[in-house]
């Protein structure tokens, strides 16, 4: 009989410690697929952050680095400079990459580093136990804003793709969504596309992926993805913020346009 | 051989590159500005990389990386940055993989200043981040040991799969004195068992990494790095001994202070004290069976240091305070000089 659906090679087969409902397990897999399809495994090194998929090194079969909480990037530019004919991706969350992380984020990007970013925003801190995350929408309960996020007091969230695609290095920045088969089509498309960029030698790609948080949502999973459906999408629209291939430039980079 | 007329902090980056250092990541800073600035001028002849962070906190990061890999890697800094390095270099020490750091130190704390300071003595032995680590602490004392000591350290480094430290100091980093750079071999150690570089789907994957939730686990990993800590303990260690079999009063100083130090035992010796000098040039380990060979004979210990007295605690323990030690020293910047030493000496010596 033919097989016409299996666990990706380079995803490794053991339990993984996210909760039910969680959709890192998605993301992981069309990663792998990707990996797999391109036949790369043997020659990608990940990096890891600080947050839910700090033990995604478990999971991957590539080679795996765990980094310091918000420094993914930095180690993933040490790795690549060292090793250009490698494939190198970090893997990281809200918290890491866009508050603890956000130099190194925003240098990388500027550096136009040639490698892949796959970014979790879930607008929350998961591992913790559910904080204000940069990503927090406002009126948001978390733990740390038990009366809502209060922009007055706490501030905007930060849109990581209208942000990183200011910046001239970036060579692509997509933000995706896994809430439903075509969305989750869609966003494995973008990390072959970011990988094949890499493969290119195109320069700094990043994929947005919205993601859900049931447990620290205090949502079941079904309603914690019609809350990424009716409150996150709106807030941090899907799509192409840019691409230096297909010509997609943010109007606020005048001089690449 | 050929003899060179070199500042510290240009030495140091040659010979980090004649070490087979194939990247160097690094943040201005003064005083080991001519480190970074000779780096990027020569690492790219030499096939390697360099590269300005963005933050100090990104270059021990991007080290970390490269070093991953299996690649000789390294930053160096000053005293403030190094503390913005401190938790790179935890998980670089809990990740057990080598690299080479440099700190010229100069004063403390905060800003401080920009002029030569040993007051990281503590950061650099007892706590360069959070955690139960070591690193391998070297202290040069001349241009032409800070060349045999990156070497060293590289190689150290490798073979014990740790961070290895220079201690300098802005003195060291900006003198110029003449240099031999050795003919250097660098052993080429055998990473394939942990290196995270494309397992090219020849063997399983590697995992870097300093993360254990078990406690049982993690005590396990540090308890196999004390095994070898124990190991470096007995065998790296190394000192310096002047003028000791019979002196009275053992001068201890490291670095650039030793040097001074120096000049202040010979001129006690000239007017008829018996003094001598202990300089250790590894902190860490510290050269405790040395210090107790040094000071046999000894009445009384003086540490002279650029700081407010740190290493003085390691002396005492040294000689599990068997014998009584003073401290002179000057700090934020000032150089102790030879008449102040030798005149501390003399007060010590009188009162024999």
């Amino acid at each position: 009989m033919a097989v016409v659906f299996e666990r990706p090679k380079s995803l490794i087969d053991i339990p993984t410690h996210y909760c039910p409902g969680c959709t890192h397990g998605i993301v992981h897999r069309i990663l792998c697929e990707v990996i797999d399809e391109m036949g790369i495994e043997g020659d990608t090194i990940g990096v890891c952050p600080v947050g839910c998929s700090v033990m995604a090194y478990d999971y991957f079969n590539c080679d795996m680095i765990e980094a310091a909480h918000g420094r993914a990037p930095a180690v993933a530019t040490g790795v690549k400079r060292t090793n250009p004919d490698k494939f190198v991706f970090t893997y990281q969350g809200d918290g890491d990459l866009a508050a603890i992380g956000t130099a190194e984020t925003v240098h990388v990007a500027t550096r136009g580093e040639n490698i892949v970013v796959i970014f979790i925003n879930n607008t929350i801190y998961g591992m913790t136990g559910g904080q204000m995350a940069p990503t927090t929408l406002p009126g948001q309960i978390t733990q740390t804003t038990p009366f809502g996020r209060s922009p007055e007091l706490a501030g905007y969230p930060v849109k990581v793709c209208e942000m990183l695609s200011t910046l001239t290095g970036t060579a692509y920045a997509e933000r995706v969504a896994v809430d439903s088969v075509p969305h989750i089509k869609a966003a494995k498309k973008a990390i072959r596309k970011a990988f094949e960029n890499q493969k290119a030698g195109k320069g700094f790609s990043i994929v947005e992926v919205l993601s859900t948080c049931p447990t620290n949502w205090g949502l079941a999973p079904l309603d914690a993805i019609k809350r990424l459906q009716d409150e996150m999408i709106p807030y941090y629209p899907l799509g192409v913020y840019k691409d230096v291939e297909e010509g997609v430039f943010p109007k606020t980079e005048g001089g690449n346009e | 051989m050929e003899r060179n007329l070199m500042k510290g902090n240009e030495a140091l980056a040659e010979a980090a590159i004649r070490a087979g250092c194939k990247c160097f990541f690094g943040y201005p800073i003064t005083p080991q500005t001519e480190l970074a600035a000779y780096m990027a001028k020569r690492m790219h002849k030499a096939g390697g990389v360099f590269l300005q962070a963005e933050s100090e906190i990104a270059a021990i990061n991007m080290v970390l990386g490269a070093a991953s890999t299996g690649v000789r890697a390294m930053t160096s800094s000053s005293s403030p940055g190094i503390s913005l390095k401190s938790e790179g270099v935890s998980y670089i020490a809990g990740s057990d993989l080598p690299a080479v750091i440099i700190n010229v130190e100069r004063g403390g704390p905060g800003l401080g200043g920009i002029q030569p300071s040993q007051a990281d003595y503590w950061q650099a032995t007892k706590a360069l981040g959070h955690g139960d680590f070591q690193l391998l602490v070297y202290a040069p004392a001349s241009v032409q040991e800070m060349v045999d000591y990156v070497v060293k350290a590289f190689d150290r480094a490798d073979k014990y799969r740790m961070p290895a430290m220079i201690l300098a100091d802005g003195l060291l980093g900006q003198m110029m004195e003449p240099v031999t750079f050795p003919e250097i071999n660098p052993e080429a150690y055998d990473k394939s068992g942990w290196a995270a570089n494309g397992h090219k789907m020849k063997r399983e994957h590697h995992i870097i990494n300093s993360l254990y939730l078990k406690p049982d686990e993690l005590e396990n990993s540090i308890l196999d790095r004390y095994k070898r800590y124990e190991i470096i303990k007995e065998t790296e260690t190394e000192a310096e001994l002047y003028l000791t079999e019979d002196c009275d009063i053992l001068v201890c100083a490291f670095g650039a202070t030793a040097r001074v130090a120096k000049s202040a035992v010979n001129d006690a010796r000239a007017q008829g004290i018996k003094a001598g000098l202990f300089r250790p040039k590894t902190l860490w380990p510290f050269p405790v069976k040395e210090i107790n060979e040094a000071a046999k004979n000894a009445k009384k210990l003086l540490s002279v240091e650029m700081s407010m007295g740190q290493m003085i605690e390691d002396i005492k323990l040294a000689i599990n305070c068997s014998k009584p030690v003073e401290f002179f020293g000057r700090t934020g910047g000032v150089i102790p000089s030879p008449a102040e030493v030798l005149g501390e000496i003399k007060r010590m010596g009188g009162a024999l």
